[in-house]
């Protein structure tokens, strides 16, 4: 592992040489809450943010909306697809985000490639930043989501003075030697970081899960007839808030947009998430999760059954997003999880 | 990764050109259509594609045809929604947009030799069209086959030249049925299954191919297992809602399975214990 050490009085200026040269994303707060948007100095960016309202993977590699193809109809049928490459840096993202960019860039690439995702995930410079705070709804220690080893391409650890910075990749290397002010870290520094960093794992433990992540696949298949499913889900609004703000929902529908002229358009992707009521419904009116207790189920078994079969990892990196979102309070994993091994005892 | 096929979006449509376009009821039609490139459609009976109208959308449309050596392949459509409504609004030399096709088809080689039980539901027969003409163009490679088909009224059955065709022909048996009748109507009464009760056949060489809406499957499969055809001598096309048809979306997936992708056709004995398949 590389370790370099920026001290703080140096990190301001290689904030502002990064803005001068690169279109630099990062965290803001707008309302007492933490988003993800453009940051134009040094003062705008915030890294001592407990958990981003939206994660930075659907803000930035599968946003809410986006163009695939452009189209016009006449004089003649003409269609380009859109793919966006243009390099930018997404500065200050948690390990457990970088998890969970990880998971989804393996589902993008899997079997049909998709481009108008990898493409953009390709383009992005990631600087990640160990967390400092933790939100009440916060699990990811024990889902195994407090370090990363891959990701990013540079990964920042605030030490009080200074911050370590972890060297992901060639990029990363690259970048912080052209616009930052770096040296080597110290035996003593990289002690520090790893005390500091399991201070923070610590603070999250503080509550979660009541059995190891890892018995999360087995304890769902045997758990498809509980009344848990039915109990929680009646009290569900099927808004899809839970899809919404996980790093790890990716379901999208497809859709025509089509300006006044009726000639120039643009099939859009745009976020769907299986808690709402039509997500399953078919043309001629069948609807394959018509209760809700159905799509409840369907997307804790989703994250904890399906997609691990697929990344050996169970999707859910405990970020605690749902649980804070979702306004019927049903949502939180370590709630489903602990009942349904409770339950068994 | 292939840096070239990061380049090319899975969502870009092909140009197809509408030939010919025949009504079949009253809410369905038959829409004969070449892909503008000159490339055949490459596609194998019970596959499908996706069908779009730029600027209306984009939906998951079995191919009616099976693969012929020529270029054109058939969509049957029913007029049911904005892309369908749609479809139907268009005129000979009009072009949709064709990706695809896409999942898995009939076992077009594991049946050579076998019998054969063909059960439709309604537009069920739209994808196992493409079969039947697969098998009825090379009829000896095949051993007995029955077409079983039922619809709803006699205005909804669909294909009605063709189903006189296999009525008359000899080398195959063809039985149908509708759930209410007209007073025109002289032949069966009642839903599919009913007609089990007219056929015979060997259970351990027949495979049964069943197409129908949700409802039809249930019932069809205990009639084929108590006649004793085996769970892996049992394919069917599911319907789900089919929206990139890569694999990515969601929107059809059952359990762990994409039914784009994994599907539609399915071999009953792979899908029987999931619960949300049938």
């Amino acid at each position: 592992m590389e370790l370099q050490v920026i001290e703080k009085s140096d990190f301001d200026l290689f904030v502002q040489n990064l803005i001068n040269n690169y279109p630099v994303e990062g965290v803001k707060r707008k309302n007492g809450a933490f988003y993800y948007g453009p940051i134009k100095s040094a003062e705008e960016l915030c890294l001592d943010f407990d958990c981003t309202k939206i994660p930075p993977n659907k803000t930035y590699f599968l946003p809410p909306e986006e163009t695939l193809l452009r189209f016009t109809t006449a004089p003649s049928l003409e269609v380009t697809p859109v793919i966006e490459t243009n390099p930018y840096i997404i500065f200050g993202v948690h390990p457990y985000d970088l998890k969970a960019i990880n998971q989804m860039d393996q589902v993008f690439a899997r079997g049909v490639p998709d481009p108008h995702y990898l493409k953009r995930r390709e383009a992005a410079l990631i600087i990640g930043v160990d967390p400092t705070k933790v939100t009440p709804r916060s699990f990811w220690a024990d889902m195994e989501a407090d370090a990363v080893s891959d990701g990013f391409d540079l990964m920042l650890t605030d030490i009080r003075d200074r911050f370590v910075v972890e060297i992901g990749s060639d990029k990363g290397r690259a970048l912080l030697a052209q616009y930052g002010t770096a040296r080597p870290a110290t035996k003593d520094e990289a002690r520090k970081r790893v005390k500091i960093r399991s201070q923070v794992s610590h603070l999250c433990k503080q509550r979660g899960l009541t059995f190891p992540k890892r018995e999360i696949p087995k304890l769902l298949e045997r758990s498809e007839e509980t009344l848990l499913w039915e109990e929680k889900a009646s009290k569900c609004l099927s808004c899809g808030t839970c899809n919404l703000v996980c790093p790890t929902c990716y379901c999208f529908d497809v859709l025509d947009d089509v300006e006044l002229d009726l000639v120039h358009g643009e099939r859009i992707r745009r976020w769907d998430g299986c808690l709402l009521q039509d997500f399953a419904k078919v043309a001629t009116g069948e609807n394959f999760r018509e209760t809700k207790a159905s799509r409840y189920r369907h997307r804790f078994y989703r994250k904890g059954l399906y997609l691990f079969r697929v990344l050996n990892d169970v999707a859910c990196v405990g970020c605690g997003r749902c649980a804070s979102a979702c306004l019927a309070d049903i949502a939180d994993p370590v709630d489903v999880f602990n009942k349904l091994k409770e339950d068994e005892q | 990764m292939n840096q070239s096929a990061l380049e090319v979006s899975p969502y870009l449509p092909q140009w197809a050109e509408i030939s010919r376009i025949e009504d079949l009821t009253a809410s369905e039609k038959l829409f004969e259509m070449h892909l503008v490139s000159g490339e055949p459609l490459g596609h194998e009976p019970g596959q499908f594609v996706e069908l779009s109208v730029m600027g209306i959308g984009e939906a998951p449309i079995s191919v009616s045809s099976p693969p012929r050596g020529n270029n054109s392949f058939e969509l049957a459509i029913r007029k049911v929604g904005n892309l369908t409504n749609a479809v139907h609004s268009l005129n000979i030399g009009d072009r949709v947009g064709i990706r695809g096709p896409f999942g898995t088809h009939f076992p077009t080689e594991e049946t050579k030799g076998k019998d054969l039980l063909l059960v439709a539901g309604g537009i069920g027969l739209v994808p196992l069209r493409s079969f039947i003409h697969f098998v009825l163009d090379r009829r000896d490679e095949y051993g007995e086959i029955t077409i079983l088909f039922g619809a709803r009224n006699p205005s909804e059955q669909l294909f009605l030249d063709e189903l006189k065709q296999w009525e008359k022909r000899e080398d195959i048996d063809y039985l149908e049925t509708v759930d209410r009748a007209d007073p025109k109507w002289k032949g069966n009464v009642g839903v599919i299954t009913t007609l089990f009760l007219k056929i015979d056949f060997d259970p351990s060489k027949t495979y049964c191919i069943v197409v129908g809406p949700p409802v039809m499957y249930r019932f069809v499969i205990l009639e084929a297992k108590a006649k004793g055809i085996p769970d892996a001598q049992i394919f069917l096309s599911l319907e789900r809602r089919m929206k990139c048809g890569v694999g990515k979306c969601g929107h059809c997936q059952i359990n762990h399975i994409y039914v784009c992708q994994d599907g539609p056709v399915f071999r009953y004995s792979d899908i029987f214990d999931i619960e949300e398949a049938l």
